[in-house]
């Protein structure tokens, strides 16, 4: 540890992290809008090889990561139309696709595996940059961790500030409730399901042009669409909660290949394995505090009470769950 | 605004719901409407706030007429609706509750919005905090913030389904002084209850709708007496009680029971029953009739209070336990909770007496005839209609058991069905258990029980012989006169 | 229903099953022609590569086992309404617990006695997994999707961790795993079969146990109602959570037994990939078989082919190998639409 500056960890926890960030926060849109895109693994995969097909060949990177956008919003899209116009499970519908595009981005991109190809440079902030200590980790980085950084209040604005954020999560707790109020609870859930599912396109395409350059088979993002999809749940569907769910986890991540140099003989996916039984424990703690004998315990503890509070996400009422008008 | 309804009729499935109603609502007045459970006012009401579609029939609004709708452009047209169920958003804050909704121009300004709320509030001297969480009100005063979101958005045809369930005197109060406000204000109202109480005091005129159909209308001063005749079918002469016979011993007993559940919960319950008594649950659905039955089967439990069950403390028993001291309930959702979608006739009979196919098949086949159930062995449960899933249900029950505690035993027979439905149970259960069950019809109860109970707002109002009952009484016990 | 298909549910299933190949292999030459390749190129390869000769269909059904194992496990849980997404962890467990057993046993001397134990072994640790994840899902209030795929991650760690460490090779470490068991440890077979006749006839064993199971006795008759309305089945005197319980071992116990074939039978090792992804492709077999047993040993059988045929493909036409896994998807995915839009004319028609 003492070899590696901090600045150095730090910044790469950062850009690690941006990429996530925005694949949670699109997640987290769909979610609180009370649908199920379970697809994300897939998703994202194919997105990244998408985005970096565009860009290899055109040598642009807006079109490279508008592919990306492109491509998330087209399977988010899939999902919608099954799940929310078809009837079927989102669940299962979703698990078929992200084994599907995974396997489809190995396919198409067979081509253009191990190629070198376009890599975003870190963008210095002029002036921000010379900051000692902070300017090398936030103002020295590539696009994406602009992106993501920016996203967190984006969402949070959107969300809890306009009038607009304030139906999305009306649609995701009670969608009937909605209909009676004059809102399409089916085309809102379309629409965010889409715009989710193109965050996460992006997400893909940071992964292939910056964050983990190139394509190939293990691209090595394989499973982070999982532990993306866990972390909204550990954020408690809040968008800083889960943005501060990605940067735990890229934490652990970046932590995991320090600490790989000094324990050599284990392996460093045994590292990347970590987030899961914390995310169950989080999960099981979360469930813990909603029990009658636990909350009378806290009744009166006002302190604990409002950190409890503050702690437990409860999942949007109606996710997975959709409104057919008669 | 003036609200004309013409002819309407809606269907759901092979149900004729509404059988062509007519109604005619002036401006500026305050209209109820009444009838028993399933007589089809929400739906009514629904089809006016376009909720629901409508199968034929024609809305005037001031004599213009309004095309199909939905909620929306319903809102738009001036019509808004406080639904019994409330249509809100609990995680929600109060005044992000206020502010949801595109019945209106949205407006994202909190302080504006804020200032709207609390204005719309101190006009009708409701008390809101806009920050609070909906989930930490009472249900009354989430219905009073759904009452000035309506109002904010300039409705001028009001309709509230069933307002004053669940809520306390004191809101009621309120409530019914804030509608007097609206109306002198020169909107319209209209009343859907199944309480006679509320609707004589608020009222300038009523209608009474039973089965699908208008069966009369009157203007206020009400004779509450002509407005049960017209509510209820009329009390039966014929008697088919056999002689009772003397009461054994106790079989279920609530001690001080309070519970929380339905709308109304159950408060400070206490009563005994006992072998060879048929009992009777009179009062509107919802009033606490239902949760009696759950806590006495063991499948909910009580908040405080104690209740014995066929000799046992239900304390530490669950459902499994009641069935195996010799207790049967019988639910009122048929597919919800009481059949299983999927399952042939043979594999509920399977299921039930823990057989092997075989002879599941000879029971179902034999249960087929006794209980006059159209359909096969093998036709699936969901595919039956609903009174063949009612006589299903039925002949389901442990024939053994000693407790049997039903919910709405004969929904969906006619009567002659009904009448074989109850002779059957009587032989089966009356001689040596108790039947214990609650019924939407009031001359079911009369003519069946020896012993009523009177459920009003979760209270045991009323607990008579049969002997010593009026049926107006009874009645107007049920609507809490 | 029956109206419109005179043949009954039969004739109803052979239509969508038409429907859906249609579909897949319009997408699928749609696919090929995109990336420059001819269809009937390629369809024959994936023919040829897997039931081209004997020995590619011997590798097909070692294939068909575990995948096949895996999908009838699947259906118990699918049955009290749980998705144990958990199974390839389950399968990594059972391989775990049977290398574990057999590596303890190599001097013992009674081969086949180990080998019970060992697949015994696999069944168990797959259970007890699976029924982590359950008791998660019904104590925990994690939902088993989560719990199931969280789990999944921690057993691919764990089998890491053991290659890498405690059961690593002598000398170095690697990812081909731990050292080979010695030749009279590997699960019985046949002179010259490339396929253990003994494990195909567990399978189709445990296929024909699972249908008299599900179909015909008590147990399966309960455990179907509980999937199908867990609220009515506590009137009947039964506990919803028990019945889940009891049909998420079950299914862990034949991904454990999936998994011990797999190190005794195919790989005589404990490799880092020993699952093979086949829990998560056991969810599409049984997805597609709408979630009922009778299909799956024919779906197992077509994807097993699609996974060996395809296999050739980048030999010989450079195409990568994950076209079985696309064609796969898109089976089930076609399934969904048009179960979806026989669901959209059943809404139609009850209006």
């Amino acid at each position: 540890m003492n070899e590696l500056p901090l600045t150095a960890l730090l910044a790469s926890v950062l850009a690690t992290a941006a990429p996530l960030i925005i694949a949670t926060l699109g997640e987290t849109i769909t979610e609180k809008a009370g649908v199920i895109n379970l697809s994300l693994d897939g998703s994202l995969l194919l997105s990244a090889m998408i985005a970096f097909m565009v860009g290899f060949e055109t040598g642009s990177f807006t079109l490279g990561f508008a592919a990306g956008a492109v491509t998330g919003a087209a399977i988010a899209l899939l999902v919608g139309f099954f799940g929310i116009y078809l009837g079927q499970l989102q669940v299962a519908v979703g698990f078929a696709l992200t084994l599907m595009c995974k396997d489809l981005a190995y396919f198409l991109g067979n081509p253009y595996s191990r190629l070198q190809g376009p890599q975003l440079i870190s963008w210095k902030i002029p002036g921000l940059s010379e900051i000692p200590f902070f300017g090398p980790i936030l103002f020295q980085q590539p696009l994406p961790v602009y992106m993501g950084l920016l996203l967190i209040p984006a969402v949070w604005w959107y969300f809890y500030r306009t009038s607009r954020g304030l139906e999305l999560r009306a649609v995701g707790e009670n969608p009937e409730a909605c209909y009676t109020r004059g809102i399409d609870p089916r085309r809102k859930q379309i629409l965010y399901i889409v715009i989710g599912g193109a965050l996460v396109g992006l997400a893909g395409a940071a992964f292939s042009l910056g964050i983990k350059p190139g394509w190939g088979r293990p691209q090595g993002i394989e499973g982070l669409g999982w532990i993306a999809l866990a972390i909204v749940i550990f954020g408690g569907w809040h968008p800083i909660r889960v943005a501060l769910g990605a940067f735990l986890f890229a934490f652990l991540q970046v932590m995991g290949i320090v600490l790989q140099g000094i324990w050599t003989g284990i392996p460093a996916q045994v590292f990347q394995m970590a987030p899961f039984p914390l995310m169950i424990l989080a999960l099981v703690l979360i469930n813990l505090l909603q029990y009658k004998g636990v909350q009378r315990w806290l009744e009166d503890k006002p302190g604990l009470a409002l950190l409890v509070d503050k702690l437990r996400g409860a999942p949007p009422r109606a996710l997975g769950k959709t409104f057919h008008p008669d | 605004m003036q609200v004309e309804l013409q002819q309407i009729h809606k269907r759901f499935g092979k149900n004729h719901a509404l059988k062509g109603v007519d109604l005619k609502v002036e401006a500026g007045t305050i209209h109820g409407l009444v009838g028993e459970n399933g007589a089809g006012k929400s739906t009514l009401m629904k089809i006016l706030t376009g909720y629901l579609s409508r199968t034929q029939g024609r809305i005037l609004l001031d004599g213009r007429e309004m095309a199909e709708a939905d909620p929306a452009t319903a809102a738009k047209s001036g019509i808004g609706m406080l639904y019994q169920e409330p249509q809100d958003f609990p995680p929600l804050t109060v005044l992000e509750n206020f502010m949801v909704g595109r019945d209106a121009e949205p407006d994202s300004d909190r302080d504006r919005q804020r200032q709207r709320l609390n204005d719309l509030a101190g006009g009708l001297h409701f008390q809101l905090d806009p920050a609070l969480k909906l989930e930490k009100l009472t249900v009354g005063e989430r219905q009073q913030l759904e009452l000035l979101r309506l109002l904010g958005r300039g409705v001028q045809v009001l309709i509230l389904d069933e307002p004053t369930t669940g809520i306390s005197d004191r809101q009621k109060e309120r409530l019914f002084g804030a509608l007097h406000q609206i109306r002198d204000q020169g909107r319209t109202i209209l009343l859907v209850s199944h309480k006679l109480e509320d609707v004589v005091a608020l009222c300038d005129r009523v209608t009474v709708l039973r089965h699908g159909m208008v069966t009369g209308e009157a203007q206020a001063p009400f004779q509450v007496p002509r407005l049960l005749e017209m509510m209820f079918d009329k009390p039966p002469e014929t008697d088919t009680r056999s002689e009772a016979a003397a009461r054994g011993e106790p079989l279920l007993s609530f001690d001080q029971v309070s519970a929380d559940g339905e709308r109304t919960g159950l408060s400070e319950c206490n009563l005994t029953i006992h072998r060879r008594e048929v009992v009777g649950l009179a009062g509107l659905s919802g009033s606490g009739q239902g949760l009696f039955l759950r806590l006495a089967a063991a499948l909910d439990k009580p908040a405080r209070g104690k209740i014995r069950t066929l000799g046992n403390d239900l304390g530490n028993m669950g459902h499994r336990e009641f069935r195996q001291a010799g207790g049967c309930f019988l639910p009122a959702d048929r597919l919800e909770e009481g059949l299983i979608p999927g399952f042939t006739v043979q594999d509920h009979f399977a299921l039930a007496h823990n057989c092997g196919m075989a002879t599941a098949k000879v029971l179902a086949a034999e249960a087929i005839s006794q209980f006059r159930i159209r359909g096969h062995p093998h036709t699936t449960a969901e595919s039956l209609s609903g009174g063949n899933q009612q006589r299903l249900l039925l002949s389901l029950m442990p024939p053994d058991a000693s407790l049997a505690l039903l919910e709405n035993p004969t929904r969906g027979l006619d009567m002659e069905s009904a009448r074989l439905v109850w002779e059957h149970l009587r032989r089966q259960f009356a001689s040596r258990g108790a039947i214990v069950f609650s019924s939407a019809e009031l001359d079911e109860i009369l003519n069946i029980a020896d012993r009523v109970l009177v459920f009003f707002d979760g209270r045991i109002v009323r607990d008579l012989p049969i002997g010593e009952l009026d049926y107006q009484d009874v009645a107007a016990a049920m609507t809490g006169k | 229903m029956n109206r419109e298909f005179p043949m009954g549910r039969l004739g109803r299933h052979l239509t969508d099953t038409f429907l859906i190949l249609i579909i897949v292999t319009v997408f699928t030459s749609l696919l090929l022609l995109l990336v420059g390749a001819s269809p009937t190129e390629a369809f024959t390869h994936l023919i040829s590569g897997s039931f081209g000769s004997w020995s590619k269909v011997a590798r097909v059904l070692n294939v068909w086992v575990p995948l096949t194992l895996c999908s009838v496990g699947l259906v118990y849980a699918f049955r009290s309404g749980l998705w144990n997404i958990g199974v390839e962890g389950q399968m990594v467990l059972g391989a775990i617990g049977s290398a574990g057993v057999l590596r303890m046993g190599v001097e013992s001397g009674h081969p086949l006695l180990l080998l019970s134990l060992a697949l015994l072994a696999g069944a168990l640790l797959g259970a007890a997994w699976a029924l982590f994840a359950g008791w998660l899902k019904i104590r925990g209030g994690v939902h088993e999707i989560f719990a199931g795929l969280g789990l999944n991650f921690v057993a691919i760690g764990l089998v890491l961790w053991l290659i890498f460490g405690p059961w690593k090779r002598p000398g170095i470490a690697s990812m081909s795993g731990t050292e080979p068991f010695p030749r009279d440890l590997w699960f019985p077979t046949l002179e010259g079969w490339r396929v253990s006749p003994f494990a195909l006839a567990l399978v189709i064993l445990l296929i024909l146990a699972t249908a008299w199971i599900l179909n015909r006795s008590r147990f399966g008759l309960n455990l179907k109602a509980v999937g199908h309305n867990p609220r009515a089945v506590v009137l009947f005197g039964l506990s919803s959570q028990r019945y889940m319980l009891i049909a998420i071992l079950i299914s862990g116990a034949l991904a454990g037994l999936a998994g011990g074939l797999q190190v005794s039978g195919v790989y005589h090792r404990l490799i880092p990939a020993i699952s093979s992804g086949y829990g998560y492709l056991g969810l599409l077999v049984v997805m597609l078989a709408g979630f009922r047993l009778a299909p799956i040993p024919f779906i197992a059988l077509f994807f097993a082919a699609l996974n060996v045929g395809s296999i050739q493909l980048p030999m010989m036409m450079q195409l990568d190998s994950s076209l079985s896994g696309v064609i796969q998807g898109a089976c089930v995915l076609s399934a969904l639409l048009v179960f979806g839009f026989r669901h959209l004319r059943r809404r139609g028609a009850a209006d």
